[in-house]
């Protein structure tokens, strides 16, 4: 006769509520702790949840979002990647100077993408096989795309290109929606969203779906949640650490690109620090940081939770940006907590 | 063969005109310091289970991961159906149909148990996994091992029993040509064990070769057709498991013959029933630790051995973290030589002089790339603090000592602890407390996996512990060694303790009919 609970038929329908709860439950804490942010900006500010406002969360940080994608893939897998917002800036720059010389719009877009790819590649093959620390290779790429962007130009390139202007420009009309004005007049608007913000919830939606329900994403889970377990299940570990860094450097590329859509220039200044952001993002939504459990919408919602408190700091131009990053700071640190709050209980159950 | 056969012997399926499907010949293995294989052959034949037995240390655990692409051999061959094969990686064993279930489960607990048996060779439908269909094929597979789990719940919220089973489902269900069990019954009860030994003996029907490892005895003559031993990296012999008895086996795999070591599992028995008592030194009233373990009583003398039985999850190790202050009482009181104690880490359990040896030697002990040296003055160097640094002649000096007195092997202070086999690495941990001449000695599980020889090694050091005035708590699985080295048994149940047992001529169905009050109460 066994003693162990798992064998307990009737037992089993509560305790898989429970774990489905347990894995959704972050998730949750980082949508209901938007919907506070939102609410406390919308009785600070008039039109701070506007529909244009709350689509706006996205446009203005629609570069972002790959960043935290690919981040969301490199931290599943238990690693790091740093140096996304130099490869962010690094597209930026080629873009604009492959586009100064002549290049074609679409032969640019290629070659973004590939340079991102590439670079993660490489990082990626350092890691897996030299066993080298992720945070050191990606700190290492992180100088070296910071270099190259600064070697290629020392200042900010504007483009001229006509479909990196044109996207730069379109809107895409959403609906019509009533505003009321400072001065009390209501009238009707359209609510407008970007290309930008659609090409990055088309790149979620396919790693949503990647992730979850194609070989290579759930290995990625299965290396985050154990390398060596991983390992001696004969699944191809190294493999898929080259792959996760490759798909964090296209999405860092596919970031340039929306960069300079959303500001029309190359600049190799640019996304210092945006790593840090996608971190910050990717952790928010509710990722381990030791990898092996995550959602990529939730690093989504880590993104707009990040795009509220700067829209605070819009609405308010009394608002020391000191603030802005305490509270990214603070955010940061409850969730790591709740995560080790989380991840004891299971340990006691 | 061996007519007179055990009647549990299964009839010997190994044809001499079969050919073998894996042929390891002269196979050796060398570790920094260590030759761990030392020109090894082995052969296993279609439909048959073959154990492979030895000591912690003989070199069966590098054999089976030569065999799976863990390790790469340094000298011999392996074929497989008469093809040399040279295996860079276990991936690549296992596309050539080689299954294996390590010692450790070696599974990923954040994914669900469906994934955990399917991950790598998924079911898809428009290249996209099809969950759906994996859930009922899992729900397949796992009813062959009469398990009626959620398939889609995660791994981690199962036990350690029940994750062992789905490690176990996952090389069954590959339909390899050759299934390697490396300790697969550690953690299972005796229904789980039958259960699992109806697999093997289906799949053997199948034509599978199975290699089977186990400690324990019973088991290996239950389901062998064939026993190989090997003693320290080298080749005993292979016997028909019917045509090798028991005694001819156990002298085979430590190499000391049989009087020797009658004489010594008569001598802890002897020594353990005399007894010096000393008085009180732990008495704790009323302890408990909500959620943890519920308030109980307990008393501990100088000189004596206190034992711990129960199942696992019954509460013996976190009594035991609460007396060595690696968790915190929230309820009762403790004394320690009289004073009222309240243990707020185990450094402070340390001052006191109670030394605990977790049961999970590799991540709450030993420092697997320190020597054994190191290891060993540890502790001696943090209660001295970090800023007076032992003298190397006497770290050596302390390092020959110990290896000396518990007989560890290699004796070598410089080995790297995780090269050790999981006998020694226990004698070292040992070490590491001994030296502090602590007044109270806690091990959870010393003897766990480890094999007949270090086993009664450290049973006998226990008892040579007691009768110079240390107090020990000792937990064991094993109620014949509790019994054997006790002389007050401690009974758990439900995290709680029930009983509290004087060893005089105490019989292990005693304890055994106190905690199996359990499974009749339990729905």
């Amino acid at each position: 006769m066994s003693t162990t609970a798992d064998t307990h038929p009737g037992r089993r329908p509560l305790s898989r509520v429970l774990g489905r709860l347990g894995g959704y439950s972050q998730v949750a804490t980082t949508v209901v702790l938007l919907a506070i942010m939102l609410t406390v900006g919308a009785t600070l500010y008039q039109n701070f949840t506007s529909p244009q406002a709350l689509v706006d969360l996205l446009g203005k940080n629609a570069f972002l979002i790959p960043l935290a994608v690919g981040m969301t893939f490199v931290i599943l897998s238990g690693g790091i990647d740093l140096s996304v917002g130099a490869v962010m800036a690094l597209g930026s720059v080629i873009a604009a100077t492959l586009l100064q010389q002549g290049w074609s719009a679409p032969a640019v877009i290629v070659a973004v993408l590939l340079t991102g790819t590439v670079l993660g590649t490489l990082v990626g093959t350092v890691i897996s096989k030299f066993e080298i620390q992720p945070f050191i290779a990606t700190l290492a790429a992180m100088f070296l795309a910071r270099g190259l962007c600064l070697v290629i130009t020392d200042r900010s390139i504007t483009i001229k290109d006509a479909l990196f202007r044109k996207v730069n420009l379109a809107h895409l009309n959403l609906f019509e929606a009533q505003v009321t004005n400072v001065r009390g007049r209501t009238r009707t608007v359209d609510v407008y969203t970007t290309p930008s913000v659609l090409i990055a919830l088309g790149l979620v939606l396919v790693a949503f779906a990647v992730l979850h329900y194609t070989h290579f994403g759930r290995t990625v889970y299965a290396v985050g949640g154990s390398e060596p377990s991983a390992s001696l299940m004969g699944l191809a570990v190294d493999r898929t650490k080259v792959m996760v860094y490759a798909i964090s450097g296209f999405c860092a590329g596919l970031s340039g690109l929306l960069f300079s859509f959303y500001t029309a220039s190359g600049d190799p200044v640019a996304g210092i620090g945006y790593e840090l952001n996608a971190i910050a993002a990717v952790v928010i939504g509710g990722t381990l940081l030791s990898g092996g459990a995550g959602y990529v919408f939730g690093s989504v919602l880590g993104v707009l939770t990040l795009g509220t408190i700067y829209a605070y700091k819009e609405f308010d131009g009394n608002l020391n940006t000191g603030w802005t990053r305490i509270l990214i700071g603070g955010l940061v640190l409850f969730f790591i907590v709740l995560q080790r709050v989380i991840a004891s209980r299971r340990w006691a159950r | 063969m061996g007519p007179e056969a055990l009647s549990t012997a299964p009839p010997p399926a190994a044809q001499p005109d079969v050919d073998p499907i894996v042929e390891m010949s002269g196979i050796s293995i060398s570790f920094p310091g260590i030759k761990a294989l030392d020109e090894v052959s082995f052969r296993l034949f279609p439909g048959e289970v073959h154990s492979l037995m030895g000591e912690n240390g003989a070199g069966k655990s590098t054999l089976i991961k030569a065999l799976t692409g863990v390790y790469s051999i340094d000298g011999g061959s392996i074929s497989l159906d008469g093809h040399a094969v040279e295996f860079t990686s276990p991936a690549h064993a296992q596309r050539a149909g080689i299954a294996t279930v390590y010692q450790e489960v070696n599974l990923v607990t954040n994914l669900s148990v469906a994934e955990n048996i399917f991950l790598g060779r998924e079911p898809r439908r428009l290249g996209l996994i099809d969950f759906r269909k994996m859930r009922t094929d899992a729900k397949r597979v796992l009813r062959t091992l009469n398990l009626d789990i959620d398939p889609s719940s995660l791994l981690s919220t199962h036990s350690i029993a029940v994750q062992q089973l789905v490690a176990i489902a996952r090389a069954v269900d590959v339909r390899a040509r050759v299934l390697v069990l490396d300790e697969p019954t550690s953690s299972l009860d005796q229904r789980e064990v039958e259960e699992l030994f109806g697999v093997i003996r289906r799949v053997r029907g199948q034509g599978v070769a199975v290699l089977f490892v186990s400690h324990f005895l019973d088991q290996v003559y239950e389901i062998s057709d064939r026993i190989t031993v090997l003693r320290n990296g080298r080749l005993v012999g292979e016997h028909p498991a019917a045509e090798l008895p028991r005694l001819d086996l156990i002298s085979a795999m430590i190499g000391k013959d049989l009087a020797a070591l009658e004489a010594l599992e008569e001598g802890t028995k002897r020594e353990a029933t005399e007894r010096v008592d000393g008085g009180a030194l732990v008495t704790a009233t009323q302890v408990g630790r909500k959620g943890t373990i519920e308030p109980f009583d307990l008393e501990i003398h100088r000189g004596e051995v206190l034992g711990l039985a129960g199942l696992l999850g019954s509460g013996r190790t976190e009594l035991v973290r609460l007396l060595a202050g690696a968790d915190r009482h929230d309820q009762g009181e403790v004394r320690f030589d009289g004073n009222v104690v309240k243990l707020r880490s185990p450094r402070e359990a340390l001052d006191r002089g109670i030394a605990f040896a977790s049961e999970n030697r590799k991540t709450e002990g030993l420092i697997g790339d320190l020597s054994v040296r190191a290891n060993i003055v540890l502790a001696l160097q943090a209660a001295r603090g970090w800023v007076r640094q032992i003298p190397r002649n006497q770290q050596d000096e302390i390092a020959d000592r110990y290896i000396k007195a518990l007989d560890i092997r290699p004796p070598n202070p410089n080995q790297l602890v995780r090269n050790l086999s999981g006998g020694n690495q226990q004698k070292v941990l040992l070490g590491r407390w001994l030296l502090l001449e602590p007044k109270l000695l806690i091990l959870d599980e010393p003897t766990r996996g480890i094999d007949i020889g270090a086993k009664a090694q450290i049973q006998k050091l226990v008892a040579t512990l007691a009768e110079e005035g240390l107090a020990v708590i000792f937990i064991s699985a094993e109620l014949e060694e509790v019994v054997r080295l006790s002389h007050q048994v401690g009974v758990l149940r439900d995290r709680r303790k029930v009983a509290q047992l004087t060893n005089d001529n105490l019989a292990v169905e005693d304890i055994l009919e106190i905690i199996a009050a359990e499974a009749e109460k339990s729905p």
